[in-house]
């Protein structure tokens, strides 16, 4: 049974009359890395909101199965309860709210739904250090609130943080690498290959092919107009780099034709 | 001894009258120019009137409605008997302070656990301040609230009897906070005025924190008017916890002068009460003054709560920082009032304002107000009002960590109260009003 299975997929925004998805099909199977490319607008990020249960976005048709469950039936606390993570584009800033308390409370809350003891503040404070090392993350910012004042790479840094610390097996991160420095960029990469251990499926969503030289992908799938237009291997990403999406756009054309 | 207010006249008469019968209950005979401020505050507060919402500075409360009822004026000696069992869950044991409870204005001796002070601090009541402290008494009572523009200190003024009286003589640190447990209790509706002092001379370092509850479901109406001073390099905290219930009002008014080099910082959190009226003042009289005036309300029902705040700058080299913060659900209502005066001459001023509310319904309402006026040039005066719900996208990436809709919720308000609640520099004091407002929060998403 693949990890996660998308089947015909029509999106809209709830009162307003826009189509975003127009059909998606698309399967990852637990130990899978797949991207998913494609130029702005092309519905990418609606796909992982939706795949996160965000309310705004309304499933017109089609269906998404998890591990053979149907995620739309699930409310997005028990997605991340049954393993499902966004690492989001934006990560929201909580001021007030302690980096702490909020990863205790959350991880604490996803153990419990798996069955799993609560971490005692001792095992919690040591997972929390070992981590933050793991993917040299300032340690220092576990002190402060969520997000607050954090530069643009400490957010996606502890998107990722985030996600080593909730292990979950179905990981969505979206435009993770967008506006970040190299250093930036290569530190998110080595986290997610740290985490890439074959107990999980990462959907990486981007807009560029320089992530993809470190998180090298298994499958690669274009996305235009709310369908997914190509997949490839990761030779794919290349073309797409060299040549851009127009070419793409035609071929598509050409066969509608 | 108490007087009935006879509700067919005019509620200022029933006041005047209920002075005349009771002329000599107050805080008289202690020092004469007390017994003259008395006699000049009742004249004057016949001429003000209680003020309606035809004033500017009472537009969005009226207060004239909430007094005029069939009170009984109280003007016993002493507060009814009240026994340990029922202060209990206001006693904060877990905050090692000197303890004064006061019922209805009056100190119970029986209740309190002031403990050792250190050497010179008074801590007693105002009355018997008057005796022990005349001269401390005489030089600050009466100095810093004004009687001759407010129709409700000079009432209180008028009736003044007793109250709450610290004085930290210079140089003298009280490390342990000073705790006034502010207790209404009868069967009666209860029209109360207590009276307080706060001397803290130069070098000084004093906490004070005060709270005020209710043992009583009788409608009542209390009248406080609270002095502070804080001498040159002296350090005043002074906190507030209103949590009367649904069937108390009040004004309170709390007036502070500051000198040189000092820091004076009020928190007042209002947590219940049907209308509350709450005026604080600060006068940064002296140069290089850090002042800080922060304030949360959480209102619910049909509590009505007004903050009007006054930052005095006159003189120069000052900072003042202002925060205001609510949270309001069903069909509470807020209003807050902030004015920055800097006069001609106070320059280096830094002074800055910022309200903050989350209405929670459709039916909850505040009204926010800067008014700032500013004689200087050389001057950084910055004010901010927002108003707004709970950040979704904030719930939304809580939720999606896999905490509930509930939960979220709750930790989002937290979050926002937060700021206010962290300027309680008393951890068990912070940990009980943060526990209080959480548990607020978690009622309203049941």
């Amino acid at each position: 049974m693949a990890l996660l299975e998308i089947n015909n997929l029509h999106v809209g925004v709830e009162d307003e009359d826009i189509k975003i998805l127009n059909g998606v099909d698309l399967t990852l199977d637990t130990g899978d890395m797949h991207a998913i490319m494609g130029p702005n607008g092309s519905g990418k990020s609606t796909l992982a909101s939706v795949l996160a249960g965000r309310e705004e976005y309304e499933v017109l048709e089609g269906d998404i199965h998890y591990d053979g469950e149907d995620l739309l039936e699930l409310e997005p606390e028990e997605r991340a309860e049954e393993g499902v993570f966004l690492a989001f584009q934006y990560p929201v800033e909580l001021p007030g709210v302690s980096m702490t308390n909020f990863l205790k409370e959350s991880v604490n809350s996803v153990r419990e739904a798996r069955g799993q003891e609560e971490l005692s503040s001792a095992e919690f404070l040591q997972q929390m250090r070992e981590r933050a090392d793991m993917l040299g993350l300032d340690a220092d910012l576990t002190k402060r609130s969520v997000n607050e004042g954090f530069s643009g790479g400490e957010k996606k840094r502890n998107e990722i943080f985030q996600l080593a610390m909730l292990e979950p097996r179905l990981a969505i991160l979206d435009e993770t690498d967008s506006g970040l420095d190299i250093d930036a960029l290569q530190s998110v990469a080595n986290g997610v290959n740290k985490l890439r251990d074959g107990d999980r499926g990462f959907l990486v969503i981007t807009h560029y092919e320089r992530i993809l030289q470190y998180i090298v992908p298994d499958r690669v799938h274009v996305m235009m107009d709310g369908q997914i237009a190509r997949s490839g291997d990761k030779e794919l990403a290349q073309q797409l780099e060299e040549h851009g999406y127009e070419w793409i756009r035609d071929e598509v054309a050409a066969a509608a034709a | 001894m108490s007087t009935a207010l006879d509700t067919d006249v005019r509620p200022e008469d029933r006041f005047i009258s209920a002075f005349e019968v009771n002329h000599g209950q107050a805080l008289n005979g202690v020092n004469a120019s007390i017994a003259q401020q008395r006699e000049d505050a009742i004249e004057r507060f016949s001429q003000l009137g209680i003020p309606d919402n035809s004033l500017e500075a009472w537009k969005y409360t009226d207060i004239s409605k909430t007094i005029d009822r069939p009170y009984t004026l109280s003007l016993a000696a002493e507060g009814p008997s009240v026994a340990p069992s029922d202060i209990e869950p206001f006693t904060i044991d877990a905050m090692d302070a000197h303890r004064v409870v006061l019922v209805n204005g009056h100190v119970d001796e029986s209740l309190s656990d002031i403990g050792d002070l250190p050497a010179g601090v008074v801590v007693s009541s105002l009355a018997q301040a008057g005796e022990t402290h005349p001269d401390v008494v005489e030089a600050h009572y009466g100095q810093y609230a004004d009687a001759e523009d407010e129709a409700l200190t000079a009432l209180n003024t008028a009736f003044v009897q007793d109250g709450a009286f610290v004085y930290v003589p210079s140089g003298t640190i009280v490390e342990k906070p000073i705790f006034f447990l502010h207790i209404t209790a009868g069967d009666e509706p209860l029209f109360l005025q207590p009276r307080h002092l706060f001397v803290v001379e130069d070098g000084a370092i004093a906490k004070i924190v005060e709270a005020q509850h209710a043992l009583t479901d009788a409608q009542t109406f209390t009248n406080t008017v609270s002095e502070a001073f804080v001498g040159e390099r002296a350090n005043l905290k002074h906190y507030l916890f209103q949590d009367e219930g649904t069937s108390a009002s009040q004004v309170h008014t709390r007036a502070g002068t500051q000198k040189d080099n000092s820091v004076y910082s009020t928190n007042t959190i209002t947590f219940s009460g049907e209308v509350v009226r709450n005026n604080a003042t600060i006068e940064a009289d002296g140069s290089f003054c850090e002042s800080n005036l922060y304030g949360l309300c959480i209102g619910k029902d049909e509590m009505h709560v007004d903050n009007h705040t006054q930052m005095d700058h006159v003189q120069p080299d000052c900072n003042s920082n202002e925060l205001y913060k609510h949270v309001l659900n069903d069909e509470s209502t807020a209003v807050f009032n902030g004015k920055v005066l800097v006069t001609r001459g106070s320059q280096r001023i830094d002074a800055y304002q910022q309200n903050d509310t989350i209405v929670l319904t459709d039916d909850a309402n505040i009204y926010t107000k800067p008014e700032l006026e500013i004689y200087a040039d050389d001057v950084v005066c910055s004010h901010g009002a927002t108003t707004g719900q709970v950040d979704e996208e904030g719930v939304f990436y809580l939720r999606s960590r896999g905490l509930s809709e509930r939960r979220a919720h709750i930790l989002m308000l937290q979050a926002f109260t937060d700021e206010v609640v962290s300027e309680y520099k008393i951890d068990p004091l912070r940990d009980y009003i943060a526990e209080k407002i959480r548990q607020r929060f978690a009622s309203y998403f049941a």
